[in-house]
């Protein structure tokens, strides 16, 4: 039975850092000093590394550019891209806390339909420190919000849940829509507060938006690369989208939930459809062929840790995907080089907790 | 996306009236169903007189229909209670159904318009369902709304939408034990969302607020899984439950969809949580041997049409379940003699 919750949300403020990549600057900080002043920053610097990104005054931070990506992964940061948000992932590499909130820099405090400002953070916290139900769908959504629960039919046994490893926010005012949408229609905005946070079924996947986007990374973190985009590569803006179907058969194998729903931020700059258009084109066409792929991806029982099983996928990649495009072979190989990187940089962690594979006998 | 419209002459509203007096029911609902056919079923267990409210375009079905259409009077049993609704889903002969529980009355949205039940239903059953991939922004056919960045475009069809599950303000429907040990707990959460059940996720589908495709799926929505103690609440059954999984193990099988969330309807008190909690723990604890079931059934390329799906469904459960409990064995007769009862009755060349 699901138990409402009356205590106050943990801040988690020594657990949880903040990560944001930017090119531009960073004043979108000052609307959310209130929710995030508390907390410790990563700021991944794209592009010119010579340009000085200015962060607001009072916030605890460490900035990366491109000098300082290169300086300590070596060779290694071949993996991260450059010129492309996706060099983000940098930030969740380095980090030292559990958990991990990145949010980009034209996203900003929405309100709800009574007028308060959301306190994003807040409820990603909620969602990661509540169970997921993945293996069977709850009508009433998320059962452990307060005023929810299971509904009839639900078995007591899978009541207890899973450990939540992902919270994906959703965005209002711009939507987050490809090109040939945007194009299409460029002046829809999405208006719609839909008061729902669920948990996305196992054997389903999703298009993960990076905009808004929380994290146990201890439980996920290593499964969480960013994919090669930007300048030298064929493809951007499926940066996310690569990381969101990786995590997603990874949770699947492992037994660990990942919800969408709310938080929703302000979403407040359309980028050029246009320019979207060019760095989006390939994927638009690969992804008919990477869908069924990790639909019908499976990891061998022997996979019982996040980089075992992030190393059998980018095998799997390798052998099935290099024919769609010799890039699949490149970032197959990104995708070992992020893992060495990632257990260089974090030793002690050893392997990301092993997990127990489903709950009872009602896993399928 | 441009919505197909709809006659309302291709709507059936079936109402299960498990009590007598439906006239405060019928009024409250009058400026939604009266532009509909009606069809109402009396519980045959029930004594007194069915009143109705007058100005419908009503059917009314009681125990001596049921009993002339089914053949004898102890298959009445099989529409008994909650039950009776399918008899009406069994003479309908119109595309869409639209059915809810004879306690439920007209909720308001979160603009404090009322909800029209029927017009939201039919459009989920009319829009395409999208259940091989979850759209973040939830339905994309919604006005204001569309498939965010990431979804795959050969996708972007869809499949038909085969049946419209839809959610309750104030009593939701919530299990025995759960409301007996919350009895304030109320559902004030209006979520203004419709989505796609995705392909192979089970749940639970209550039955206290539907729409359905009769022509894509009418026949696997069948009254089968009855408990020894079931009684005239919603707590003390889980018939609904049983029809859900069966429809969802259909519509992946035929690669249609399934929709919950919009439309609610409110829900009224009756009956005691706690009462039936007492009376009735078997549902739950069938449930335990059920979900694992139906989420490992696959069902034979050979069966393509709602009533072939049934009858291999039928079989695996006699198989598979029923030498866990007899009440098991007894559902899956009960699904093959529906589907014997579909072709007499139900099809479209019967008689109504």
């Amino acid at each position: 039975m699901a138990v409402a919750s009356v205590s106050p949300t943990p801040l988690l403020k020594d657990e949880l850092d903040i990560v944001i990549p930017t090119i531009r600057n960073l004043d979108f900080l000052e609307m959310w000093r209130p929710f995030f002043q508390r907390y410790h920053l990563i700021i991944v610097q794209d592009g010119d590394p010579s340009k000085v990104i200015k962060v607001p005054e009072g916030f605890d931070y460490e900035l990366y550019n491109r000098n300082d990506i290169n300086r300590i992964l070596g060779p290694k940061a071949s993996c991260i891209s450059f010129k492309d948000s996706a060099c983000r992932c940098f930030g969740y590499m380095v980090s030292k806390k559990k958990y991990i909130y990145t949010i980009d820099d034209d996203c900003f405090v929405a309100k709800n339909p009574s007028g308060e400002e959301i306190n994003a953070l807040e409820q990603h916290i909620k969602n990661l420190l509540s169970p997921s139900t993945p293996f069977f769908y709850n009508t009433l959504y998320d059962p452990y919000r307060e005023g929810a629960d299971f509904v009839r039919g639900y078995p007591f046994s899978l009541r207890e849940g899973v450990p939540t490893a992902v919270s994906h926010g959703l965005w209002l005012n711009i939507p987050d829509y490809d090109a040939p949408t945007q194009l299409v229609k460029p002046r829809e905005r999405n208006t719609r507060y839909v008061d729902a946070v669920m948990t996305i079924p196992k054997g389903t996947l999703f298009p993960m938006c990076g905009m808004n986007l929380a994290f146990n990374r201890e439980l996920i973190g290593p499964a969480m690369y960013f994919g090669l985009m930007g300048d030298g590569q064929p493809i951007g803006r499926y940066d996310d989208m690569w990381a969101g179907w990786c995590i997603k058969v990874i949770c699947d194998h492992l037994g660990l939930g990942v919800k969408t729903g709310l938080p929703y931020i302000w979403h407040s700059k359309a980028s050029n459809p246009f320019v979207n258009l060019k760095k989006e084109y390939k994927g638009i066409y690969w992804q008919e062929e990477l869908i069924p792929f990790f639909q019908s991806a499976t990891l061998p029982k022997d996979c019982t840790t996040v980089q075992k099983c992030y190393i059998e996928l980018s095998k799997q990649v390798k052998a099935k995907l290099g024919k769609v495009d010799d890039y699949f072979l490149k970032l197959a190989d990104a995708m070992v080089t992020w893992i060495e990187a990632w257990d260089e940089l974090n030793p002690s962690e050893g392997d990301s907790a092993e997990l127990a594979n489903g709950v009872g006998k009602l896993t399928v | 996306m441009a919505q197909v419209s709809i006659q309302d002459s291709e709507i059936d509203i079936v109402i299960g009236a498990v009590q007598s007096d439906l006239t405060s029911f019928m009024e409250e609902w009058r400026p939604i169903f009266s532009r509909y056919h009606l069809i109402i079923v009396k519980d045959p267990d029930l004594k007194e007189e069915l009143k109705v409210a007058g100005g419908f375009n009503v059917n009314v079905y009681t125990k001596s229909d049921i009993d002339r259409v089914v053949g004898s009077s102890s298959s009445t049993v099989l529409f008994s209670g909650y039950s009776c609704c399918y008899f009406g889903y069994l003479m309908s002969r119109k595309k869409y159904i639209i059915s809810v529980d004879d306690d439920c009355s007209l909720a308001k949205d979160n603009k404090g318009d009322m909800i029209d039940i029927v017009s939201q239903h039919v459009s989920n059953l009319t829009t395409p369902a999208t259940p091989f991939f979850f759209n973040t922004l939830y339905d994309p056919y919604r006005k204001g709304a569309d498939f965010v960045r990431g979804y795959p475009f050969s996708l972007r069809n869809g499949v038909a939408c085969a049946l419209s599950c839809g959610l309750w303000l104030n009593l939701a429907d919530y299990d025995a034990p759960t409301q007996a040990l919350k009895p304030g707990h109320r559902n004030y959460r209006y979520v203004d969302a419709v989505l796609t059940v995705p392909a192979r996720t089970m749940m639970p589908v209550s039955g206290v607020n539907i729409g359905f495709d009769r022509e894509l799926v009418g026949p696997a929505l069948l009254p089968a899984l009855r408990l020894a103690a079931e009684g005239k609440f919603r707590w003390e059954t889980v018939e609904d439950i049983w029809c859900g999984m069966c429809v969802k193990v259909v519509c992946d099988h035929m690669g249609i969809g399934v929709k919950s969330g919009l439309p609610y309807v409110w829900r009224e008190e009756r009956g005691d949580a706690v009462e039936s909690l007492k009376k009735e723990w078997e549902g739950v604890k069938l449930m335990e041997e059920v979900v694992p079931f139906f989420q490992s059934l696959r069902l034979s390329k050979a069966a393509v049409s709602a009533e072939q799906c049934v009858v291999e469904m039928a079989a695996a459960v006699k198989e598979r379940l029923g030498p866990v409990d007899p009440v098991f064995a007894r559902a899956a007769d009960a699904m093959v003699n529906w589907i014997k009862l579909w072709k007499v009755a139900g099809s479209q060349t019967a008689v109504a």
